[in-house]
């Protein structure tokens, strides 16, 4: 299932190209006379049938060869190389620090619905849904690297330009997770399945984490995963905002250059990172609830 | 009897304000002895299940307790913190529920959530913490304990998973066992099953039960003393013997009243009249396509079935779940494709009339469902949803209008119900207009799919009699669907049994009842609770107290 998606993902990413119009107009540029455009055409093979070129980049990238970048004038597979460390490392941050904060926030929140920690859980689950990452990034740089100057504004020199980062990207996706946290919990603490485990006199903390816990986090699994392919892809605006020279960034480059062997491959590789999460997700969730076994 | 167990004194429970009522329970006082079978009965919304829950101290945190005591073993439960209740549950008192489908965890193993006692408990090993599990699950009578042990929930049935919780609930060999409606979402051989279990542990470990219920066969099958509450108060109590025969309370009475008759005592003469439906060789086959290696099944839900129904008559179809009494009807009204045979009604088959026709076949064929609550819109009035069908037909809608005001009084009901919303109306109320609405475009034939099921006894008692004098009053055929053998004994007049996708019996309810043939039906009849109970002629008895 996950190979066949990834299949029709990599002939979408290459028929990006065409969609763009002709390939070797855009590369040729402005002004550039039919004989240009024709030289241009045979030297990157556009003139050969779809399915051959297809199939002849589908084998390259298969070795991690997606062409030259004109833009750069580097191989793309080296390129993206570069990028992906970081994009990668903070993609795993801001997950992990969103499912460290919106899980256990949910759970509070669903322990006393409608108390204090639930109100306050709500609000700020509110806010990090308003406030875009931009701004919010640029008011922990004033506040952080401007006022305090306990962090650095940018750059990937050390951990300590992932901090902010990290929280900027999180926060946005801990809304979300912690409501469905919330929802979940409150659903599964009112199963009869929970009054049998307080019926058999199994200790409070214990039927939370293990009887609750684990039923109510099974769609926040679905849930992360989706939103660890976004941070990926969509980490573009974090990245610009602290400079830190990511794959999302890239993306951003190659799309206002038009480079479209970059853009081909981020988009590929952005795709197989989505599938092969959501099929993580579905390994978790099997293992989490028997019920999903085959 | 070697003294008293637990204690409950004048305890009053309050309703949230806004209720109907202010008290959920008011002033009980009832004791369990040690061995002893205490029933407590009565109708949904009496107060039963509230008095179980204050006693294992799981009330839902919008109730409380305003006064009395719960003494057990000795100390008020009432005065407990939370800790300590969690050191009683499932150790001194347990409790085992109506629901068995969803009353496990279905992320661990049987076997784990049964350890879970133990491990809650005691200190003790692993390995003997598992011999002990499997030990109960043979106690419990379940097949192939070290499988059932890795097993999870979602592959047990409703009776098997029930056993579960039977078994946590005996782990630690409570001196006070809860039950609460603990057969009511299970068949009856099942039941016939589990009843015994109690009495051989009320004999084999002297401990003391409370069983929540609302049948008085159930009663009958094991109580030793019985409690009848009403609307939160204690009505009357005594012993079995006491309340079953010799009733004082005109509540208990009408209770006992409404208790299903086990036999019909008015033959009626059916085999002369016109027949209004045939089904011919009816089947349903399911295919499950292959997976995974497993090759492709066909799965039999329904075997070829062949009945016919006459005018006026009733007959009953009968079997447990899984019988396939629901694909039968299912099929034969069309609202799944039959794999062959033939359903004829006036010369049509419907089985194999096109799609598109199919609509106006059905107009001579109404369905009654299981469940009140479901089968009525909530956002439309009653009189919207009368006169919705005949209108689809044609009729103008005034005068489906005067259709529905004279239904809604044969219904016993008033005519300002059509003004309504279904909220406004109890499960009973419900049921009568949902028989209503099945009238409204003249069927010839009414199918009743466990109609009554989900009634309280004495509406359920209501209920049947109305179907019976519509039935006569208007010469439909009826086709009624059951689970319950009483039941179908109060108004069928043939009846068929089915099990596993078969039909093996069919005849005169009284001779199916004096004398089955096959060792199902025999099966299903040694099964029924209270046999060794008559119902006691209570207009023998002398007046009612209050």
């Amino acid at each position: 299932m996950a190979a066949l998606v990834a299949l029709t993902v990599s002939i979408i990413s290459f028929a990006l190209i065409y969609m763009a119009g002709d390939p070797a107009v855009a590369l040729a540029g402005e002004n550039a006379t039919p004989d240009v455009v024709a030289q241009i055409r045979a030297q990157y093979g556009y003139d050969r049938p779809l399915p051959v070129q297809y199939l002849d980049w589908l084998a390259h990238a298969l070795r991690g060869d997606f062409g030259t970048s004109p833009y750069f004038r580097l191989p793309v597979s080296e390129l993206i190389a570069d990028r992906l460390e970081v994009t990668m490392i903070l993609g795993v941050l801001g997950i992990s620090f969103a499912l460290l904060v919106g899980v256990p926030m949910g759970v509070l929140a669903a322990m006393r619905p409608n108390s204090l920690i639930d109100r306050a859980a709500l609000f700020i689950a509110v806010v990090g849904q308003a406030i875009p990452s931009f701004w919010f990034g640029l008011i922990l740089i004033v506040l952080f690297a401007v006022n305090l100057g306990w962090l650095p504004a940018s750059g990937a020199d050390s951990w300590k330009g992932f901090v902010l980062p990290t929280i900027v990207l999180g926060y946005y996706a801990t809304p979300a997770i912690m409501r469905l946290t919330r929802a979940g919990m409150i659903e599964v603490l009112g199963s009869d399945y929970i009054r049998t485990a307080r019926a058999k006199g199994v200790k409070p903390r214990k039927i939370l984490f293990k009887h609750a816990l684990r039923n109510a986090v099974i769609p926040v699994v679905s849930l992360a995963a989706v939103q660890m392919g976004f941070m990926l892809g969509g980490s573009i605006v974090t990245e610009s905002v602290f400079a830190l020279h990511g794959a999302g960034y890239l993306a951003w480059q190659s799309i206002s250059r038009n480079d479209l062997p970059t853009m081909q491959a981020l988009i590929l590789i952005f795709s197989l990172f989505y599938i092969f999460f959501t099929f993580l997700a579905d390994v978790l969730n099997a293992w989490l609830d028997p019920r999903l076994r085959k | 009897m070697t003294g008293t167990i637990l204690s409950i004194e004048g305890l009053t429970v309050d309703l949230p304000k806004g209720g109907d009522r202010s008290h959920a329970v008011e002033n009980l006082s009832v004791t369990v002895g040690a061995g002893e079978i205490v029933c407590i009965v009565g109708e949904s919304g009496s107060g039963k299940s509230i008095t179980s829950f204050a006693t294992m101290a799981l009330l839902p945190r919008a109730l409380n307790v305003s006064s009395g005591r719960i003494v057990f073993e000795g100390q008020d439960i009432l005065k407990l913190s939370e800790a300590d209740h969690a050191r009683l549950r499932g150790n001194r008192m347990a409790m085992i529920f109506q629901e068995p489908m969803t009353a496990l965890n279905p992320c661990y193993t049987v076997g784990d959530q049964i350890e879970e006692v133990f491990l809650s408990h005691t200190d003790m090993p692993k390995a003997e913490r598992k011999a002990r599990t499997l030990a109960l699950l043979t106690e419990v009578r379940m097949p192939d304990p070290p499988r059932i042990y890795a097993s999870y929930p979602h592959q047990l049935s409703g009776g098997q998973r029930q056993r579960i919780v039977i078994a946590m609930a005996l782990a630690l060999d409570p001196s006070l066992l809860i039950a609460d409606e603990p057969t009511t979402a299970l068949d009856v051989t099942t039941q016939a099953q589990i009843l015994s279990m109690f009495r051989e542990l009320r004999r084999t470990r002297g401990a003391g039960i409370m069983l929540v219920t609302h049948d008085f066969d159930v009663v009958a099958e094991v109580a030793d003393k019985v409690v009848v509450m009403q609307r939160g108060v204690v009505v009357e109590q005594g012993t079995a013997d006491e309340v079953l025969n010799r009733p004082k309370h005109p509540y208990t009475r009408q209770l006992i009243d409404a208790v299903p008759r086990r036999a019909r005592d008015d033959a009626r003469e059916t085999a002369s009249r016109p027949e209004v439906l045939r089904v011919e060789e009816l089947t349903k086959t399911y295919r499950i396509p292959a997976s995974f290696g497993r090759a492709a099944r066909e799965v039999a839900a329904l075997r070829p079935a062949s009945f016919s129904l006459r005018e006026g008559e009733t007959l009953g179809i009968v079997g447990e779940s899984g019988s396939g009494k629901s694909t039968l009807v299912r099929a034969l009204l069309r609202l799944i494709d039959p794999t062959s045979g033939r359903v004829m009604i006036d010369g049509k088959d419907i089985a194999a009339a096109p799609k598109s026709s199919l609509r106006t076949l059905r107009r001579d064929i109404q369905i009654v469902f299981q469940d009140p609550y479901g089968s009525l819109n909530p956002r439309r009035t009653i009189g919207d949803q009368l006169v919705e069908g005949p209108v689809n037909f044609g009729v103008p809608r005034a005068q489906a209008m005067e259709r529905a005001r004279d239904l809604v009084r044969i219904v016993r009901l008033g005519e300002e119900v059509l003004q309504r919303y279904p909220n406004q109306f109890s499960g009973g109320q419900r049921q009568r207009l949902c028989i209503a609405r099945a009238l409204m475009v003249e069927p010839k034939i009414l199918v009743a799919d466990e109609a009554v099921s989900a009634l309280d006894v004495s509406v359920q008692k209501e209920v049947l009699r109305l179907l019976a004098e519509i039935r006569d009053r208007m010469g439909l055929s009826m086709l009624f669907i059951t689970h319950d053998l009483r039941v179908a004994a109060q108004i069928c007049d043939d009846v068929i049994v089915m099990s596993k996708g078969e039909i093996v019996e069919r005849g005169a309810i009284g001779r199916v009842f004096a004398d089955p043939q096959h060792p199902y039906t025999r099966e299903l009849l040694a099964a029924m609770p209270g046999q060794g109970w008559k119902v006691p002629d209570l207009s023998a008895l002398p007046p009612a107290v209050a």
